[in-house]
């Protein structure tokens, strides 16, 4: 016991929560955008997984990690756009065209990357490129805060910004209030001249956007190369962490947090005696667990509201 | 009326031509030897007596898992658990496998009961989660999913695990606990009758019972079942517990008759290919005997034709998901449709 304090108690721990926590939080403000605009994404893991693949392709062949990001946001937003278009002009139902995204990615960045490599499973032949660390100066020197703060990815960094930008789209501009007027009641939105189907377009793609993230800092900075499956259920973690933080950004942004706090600790168990195959369960547990407690308060509330 | 009612029917089938059409494409674009690989992939499959069995072989465990989905799908009960459950009650089914002293009558049966009724109590936990409290049962299912893949591999790993056997595998499956192979040059077992007699099973239980009745109510509009009289919340318990059973079975008696061991380190795939069976079969017991079998027979010719010519067998996923986005397309060639409505009504009036 005393040494899972010592591991908890380390500046390497809170460094490693924010770590872990990254592509949880960009998917979870995908779900957040897409839910208040009412249509839940269940495809963030393929988006994800997708935008992984892609960074890694395009920053091989172009040399250029930066290029690599913006191919994993295009690729990212492409397949938000084409579940968009099946969901809102063919009418698929929205839980299965997400299940669809997710298959398609499973299979398809495999037999992409087979295609174009020869090799199957990881990306290891291919020089890909990665995305840097940054180092804040100043705070770098600060005890404890210091190593905890600075030194961590540059998503990592844009993960918190984006989590304060979607805070200010939802809450402070006019798009912000067209998506959440469209998804409380699309038809009285459309009643006071919304286009309803344009805002669902535009949160769907904003949704792949912040998946695609994600997946860019899973191949280009969590490892530095794309593994099949890669993602390993984090797209469907955020879709929890956004229905238990009540689908706001700042509930949300805390669920993802938690989430992470989890995954960072079944990471840090593995040091200790315990059978890895039990602790890789932790976030998944932590995940229901969450769930359940929210579910039922929700309930709860519901009962005493009639 | 006879072109209406045949539109779903004629709409499935356009989408697997399109999806046909799909994978010839992509054959084309990536194959060498386009043709040859084409012939492998359509006609190899059907080349000799065992490749024919192989593909009976993979359709059983669709039709189990595709019929635990329809139960679901029917519902509106977007639960992807069977495969978690798939995975561990077929471990459930080789631990008791393993042990001595059974005869060969009993010793299948009791796996396969001691797998079905594990399956069904897992998935009841979801269900009732989602009947009082209405926690969202797919991110339940899928964390279910990982969680059992985490317990079940530890168990494999610290209880069942042979030293001896050069791969992660359980200790071997007695013999008297083996199903029977019932088609001679191939390994088609009696699995293949009990799925069916579980599909005729479910067939009568949706059409012809009160339960399956009110479970179609429920699924049709959940609010007015509820107005009628239908206790929905144990509607949605008794679904799972019946999908969790199905796919429980299933998981057994594919490890029971397929496998010598138990030596899945991964989650075989079967729950999530049962959702595209169920979605191909319109969550209809009856069709999903022929939505499994095309299903296992693009996957065997995709197999052989990743085996014999240089196209992974990984397209596949690409044209599954093809399917499943077009088959849930309310939209697509609704104009068709329509038009056929017109006329109709037109000759009518």
């Amino acid at each position: 016991m005393d040494k899972f304090f010592e591991i908890i108690f380390t500046t390497d721990f809170a460094f490693s929560i924010f770590r872990v926590t990254t592509p949880i939080l960009f998917a979870a403000l995908g779900a957040l955008i897409s839910n208040r605009a009412g249509i839940v994404n269940i495809g963030l893991e393929g988006i994800m997984l997708t935008s992984a693949l892609t960074g890694v392709l395009i920053s091989a062949y172009t040399g250029s990690a930066l290029a690599g990001l913006l191919g994993a946001m295009l690729g990212g937003m492409l397949i938000s756009a084409i579940l968009a278009l099946f969901t809102l002009e063919l009418k698929t139902d929205i839980i299965l065209g997400g299940i669809a995204i997710n298959a398609f990615a499973s299979g398809g960045t495999v037999f992409l990357l087979y295609v174009l490599t020869g090799e199957k499973g990881t990306s290891s032949t291919l020089a890909s490129k990665m995305l840097p660390d940054l180092h804040i100066p100043l705070i770098e020197r600060v005890p404890y805060l210091g190593p905890i703060v600075s030194g961590q990815h540059v998503l990592t960094y844009l993960s918190i910004l984006a989590a304060l930008g979607v805070y200010f789209l939802l809450n402070r501009t006019p798009l912000g209030l067209r998506i959440r007027a469209v998804g409380e009641n699309p038809k009285a939105a459309q009643s006071v001249g919304i286009r309803v189907k344009q805002i669902q377009y535009i949160a769907l793609v904003l949704s792949g956007l912040f998946a695609s993230l994600g997946g860019a800092f899973m191949s280009m900075g969590y490892l530095s190369l794309f593994t099949r499956d890669m993602t390993a259920g984090r797209g469907w973690i955020a879709l929890a962490a956004e229905s238990m933080g009540r689908g706001t950004a700042v509930g949300t942004t805390l669920t993802s947090f938690l989430f992470g706090f989890a995954q960072a600790l079944a990471n840090a168990l593995q040091l200790l005696k315990i059978p890895s195959e039990l602790i890789s369960t932790v976030p998944y547990i932590t995940t229901v667990l969450g769930l359940v407690i929210y579910s039922y308060r929700q309930a709860r509330k519901l009962r005493k509201g009639r | 009326m006879f072109k209406l009612k045949y539109f779903e029917l004629i709409r499935t089938l356009a989408v697997i031509f399109i999806a046909m059409l799909l994978s010839m494409l992509c054959i084309t674009l990536i194959s060498k030897q386009p043709m040859e690989t084409m012939r492998v992939f359509l006609l190899e499959p059907f080349s000799s007596m065992s490749h024919f069995g192989n593909v009976i072989e993979v359709a059983i465990p669709l039709m189990f898992t595709g019929i635990s989905v329809s139960l679901l799908f029917k519902m509106k009960m977007f639960n992807l658990g069977a495969e978690g459950i798939f995975f561990f009650s077929g471990l459930v089914a080789a631990a008791v496998g393993i042990q001595n002293g059974l005869n060969a009558f009993v010793h299948p049966l009791a796996a396969i009961a001691a797998g079905g009724v594990v399956g069904a109590v897992i998935s009841v936990i979801p269900g009732v989660l989602k009947a009082k409290w209405n926690a969202n049962e797919l991110v339940t299912s899928l964390m279910f999913n990982s969680i059992l893949l985490g317990v079940g591999l530890y168990i494999l790993n610290y209880f069942l695990r042979d030293a001896s056997a050069y791969t992660t595998s359980s200790y071997k499956i007695q013999q008297t606990a083996v199903l029977a192979r019932i088609i001679p040059g191939t390994r088609v077992h009696i699995g293949l009758i009990v799925v069916l007699v579980f599909i005729a099973l479910a067939h009568v239980f949706l059409y012809k019972t009160r339960w399956g009745y009110e479970l179609r109510m429920t699924g049709a509009n959940r609010e007015f079942a509820e107005y009628s009289g239908i206790k929905t919340g144990r509607v949605i318990v008794y679904v799972h517990l019946l999908a969790g059973f199905v796919a429980g079975v299933g998981g057994s008696v594919e490890v029971l008759g397929m496998h010598p061991r138990f030596d899945w380190v991964a989650l075989p795939g079967y729950g999530f290919d049962g959702a595209l069976v169920a979605m191909l079969a319109k969550n209809n017991p009856a069709a999903v005997v022929g939505s499994a079998f095309f299903l296992s027979y693009i996957r065997i010719g995709a197999e052989m034709m990743s085996r014999y010519s240089d196209v992974p067998a990984e397209m596949i996923a690409v044209i599954q998901s093809v399917i499943l986005l077009l088959v849930s397309a309310d939209q697509f060639l609704k104009f068709w449709k329509n038009r056929m409505l017109l006329k109709e009504a037109q000759k009518n009036g």
